[in-house]
């Protein structure tokens, strides 16, 4: 029994790095429809902007504002002169401009900073909490996926704009019609899930330390997280992407012989499972379509 | 077809075969690779462009193939004329064992489950289980095929030319495959599953089928990949070669066949080219070539075709 709250626990310490990743992806889905497979890169590279401005000397706080703001700049940037242009293209050329993002941002990344490991700072400290059931930074991590999640809720159910947004997603003709800026909202919508990503990324370094390759696992699990949760749920992503945390280690620990090897597949093999019998997520709603 | 396509095609067909005795070597190699990915594109091509489905997780095909082959070649001492058909029959039923409940799946639900696949592949034949037969992380080495009946070609030829059959045996396959019964069913599926469904036609069967065929052909090019480098290890199948392979489709156009060619030509020079310009930033440079070559053809070369095609035949009447 002990094993397995140890287990479950740690597990939960690294859900929440997946659960930020899914919010970030969340975020992007709301406002475009499609699942932003350069997000971990983008992502590090607002982190790598984040330890540069450290390395100059800022105070960590102002150097977190600066680059969650310069991170919601540059994701709108993105999304208005790579992602505006392409709007009609089908779902495919999509996802190959994702994967050339992707590469882009990597080999920058590693161009500027070089490819070693770089420690981060936690603004939370590493201190043990309740007697070592789970660390300071831990702690500090779940306090951050919280707020940002009240806030996206908040954002995105009760304010006009959030809900401009996900009009201008679902509908963007009809959206059009009564008068909403459909580009900038994608606009929006890119840079809020660049910031987010950011944020994401910050609260990450410190736990797998700071290289242009560290969100590529990272991303998986978060699609994996996203999914199971449900696009349409920033609640039920962040759940999801617990889960996956929690699943992933018990894969681990109790499945026999392979299930030390094979505690990735596994973990997504279930995830697979789930939707299978409920294709919307545990948390979605559905799409309803006219045929 | 027509006439001025046949004569493009004779032509083509006619230059891939007189290629070789004017090329280097280390040029066969490469085309030898561009082939390869052809046929693996081609059968990714006949999944997306003609069912409408997609997949993340095909590079998981050419693994299975791949391996496939090497432990029918080293552990089981057949020859690699056998192995050829062997894999591909395996890889059709892992296709069809793979589509039939994933491919209830759609959209996004559909491609989360297919990188699954192209995720857990690498580490399953890592896997200490079956060290046996995969050789674990070391991976197997395969002997090069020579060439039979004392033909005088080096092995890298005969190989080009072995690849260049067996593409071109299957792109034949293909194009009959899509203008048969079958295939109008599936464009059919592509363009209003609830009309074919209507219709009669069996959505989850034939979307598996498809599924299974276009496994088949991703496995088979895995095994000629695996005869060409000599060599089958986990890590040259990572979800880097599904994305590549989805790549290679999108570059040569969704839906056309022909653009199989094109897109592997692409995956396998232009990250050269990348490299040639900058050797730091070559996945930026490819990655900006990537997106202007989306903005040029957003449909891929195969649409740029369709549309040159159509503005000459109406100049014509």
């Amino acid at each position: 029994m002990e094993l397995f709250l140890q287990q479950a626990l740690s597990g939960v310490a690294t859900g929440g790095i997946y659960a930020l990743m899914a919010l970030a992806l969340v975020m992007i889905f709301q406002a475009i429809r499609h699942l932003n497979f350069a997000q971990g890169e983008m992502a590090m590279f607002s982190t790598f902007i984040a330890w540069q401005l450290l390395a100059w000397g800022l105070p960590y706080w102002l150097a977190f504002v600066l680059a969650v703001a310069l991170s919601f700049l540059g994701g709108a940037l993105i999304g208005r002169l790579v992602f505006l242009p392409i709007r009609n293209a089908p779902v495919l050329s999509h996802i190959a401009v994702f994967v050339a993002l992707l590469l882009i941002f990597n080999s920058l990344a590693g161009f500027i900073w070089d490819f070693s490991i770089k420690p981060f700072p936690s603004p939370f400290g590493t201190a043990p909490l309740f007697g070592g059931l789970i660390g300071a930074h831990q702690a500090g991590m779940l306090l951050v996926i919280l707020v940002v999640v009240a806030f996206l809720f908040w954002f995105l159910r009760f304010t006009r704009i959030g809900l401009a947004l996900r009009a201008a997603a679902a509908n963007p003709e009809s959206a059009r019609l009564v008068g909403i800026k459909v580009d900038r909202m994608m606009a929006l919508g890119w840079g809020m899930a660049s910031a987010i990503g950011a944020v994401a990324g910050i609260m990450i370094a410190p736990v797998v330390f700071l290289e242009p390759n560290m969100m590529l696992s990272i991303l998986l699990y978060g699609f994996a997280g996203a999914v199971l949760g449900g696009l349409s749920s920033p609640g039920g992503a962040v759940l999801g992407g617990f889960i996956v945390g929690v699943a992933e280690n018990l894969a681990g620990t109790y499945v026999p012989v392979v299930g030390h090897e094979l505690k990735l597949p596994i973990a997504l093999f279930l995830i697979v499972a789930v939707l299978v019998v409920r294709p919307e997520g545990l948390f979605g709603r559905g799409t309803v379509e006219r045929v | 077809m027509s006439r001025a396509a046949l004569f493009i095609g004779l032509g083509l067909v006619a230059v891939a075969v007189a290629l070789p005795s004017l090329a280097g070597p280390f040029l066969v190699f490469q085309l030898t690779q561009v082939l390869v990915y052809a046929i693996a594109i081609l059968g990714l091509n006949m999944l997306t462009g003609i069912s409408g489905q997609f997949s993340l997780g095909h590079g998981a095909f050419f693994a299975i193939g791949a391996y496939a082959a090497a432990i029918a070649i080293d552990t089981c001492g057949l020859g690699y004329g056998w192995a050829l058909p062997l894999a591909g029959i395996v890889c059709f039923v892992a296709g069809l064992l793979f589509g039939l409940p994933a491919l209830r799946l759609e959209g996004i639900y559909l491609a989360l489950a297919t990188f699954v696949l192209a995720v857990a592949a690498p580490q399953i034949f890592k896997l200490s289980l079956l060290e046996g037969w995969t050789g674990g992380v070391q991976g197997v080495f395969i002997a090069k095929p020579e060439a039979p009946f004392g033909l005088p070609l080096s092995g890298d030829q005969w190989l080009y030319f072995l690849v260049l059959t067996v593409g071109l045996v299957l792109y034949w396959t293909a194009r009959n495959l899509v203008r048969s019964r079958s295939g109008r069913a599936l464009l059919a599926i592509r363009e209003n599953p609830v009309a074919a469904r209507a219709m009669g036609i069996d959505l989850s069967l034939y979307k598996a089928l498809a599924f299974a065929v276009s496994a088949l052909y991703t496995g088979v090019a895995g095994v000629l990949s695996a005869l060409t480098v000599q060599f089958v290890a986990p890590d040259s199948f990572t979800f880097v070669l599904s994305i590549a392979l989805l790549v290679g489709v999108v570059v040569g156009g969704v839906g056309w066949l022909p653009g199989a060619l094109v897109g592997g030509a692409f995956i396998v020079f232009v990250p050269n080219v990348a490299e040639d310009v900058s050797k730091g930033l070559s996945g930026a440079v490819y990655g900006i070539m990537l997106i202007l070559l989306i903005y040029l053809m957003p449909t891929g070369v195969g649409g740029l075709v369709g549309r040159i095609a159509a503005r000459t035949s109406r100049s014509r009447t």
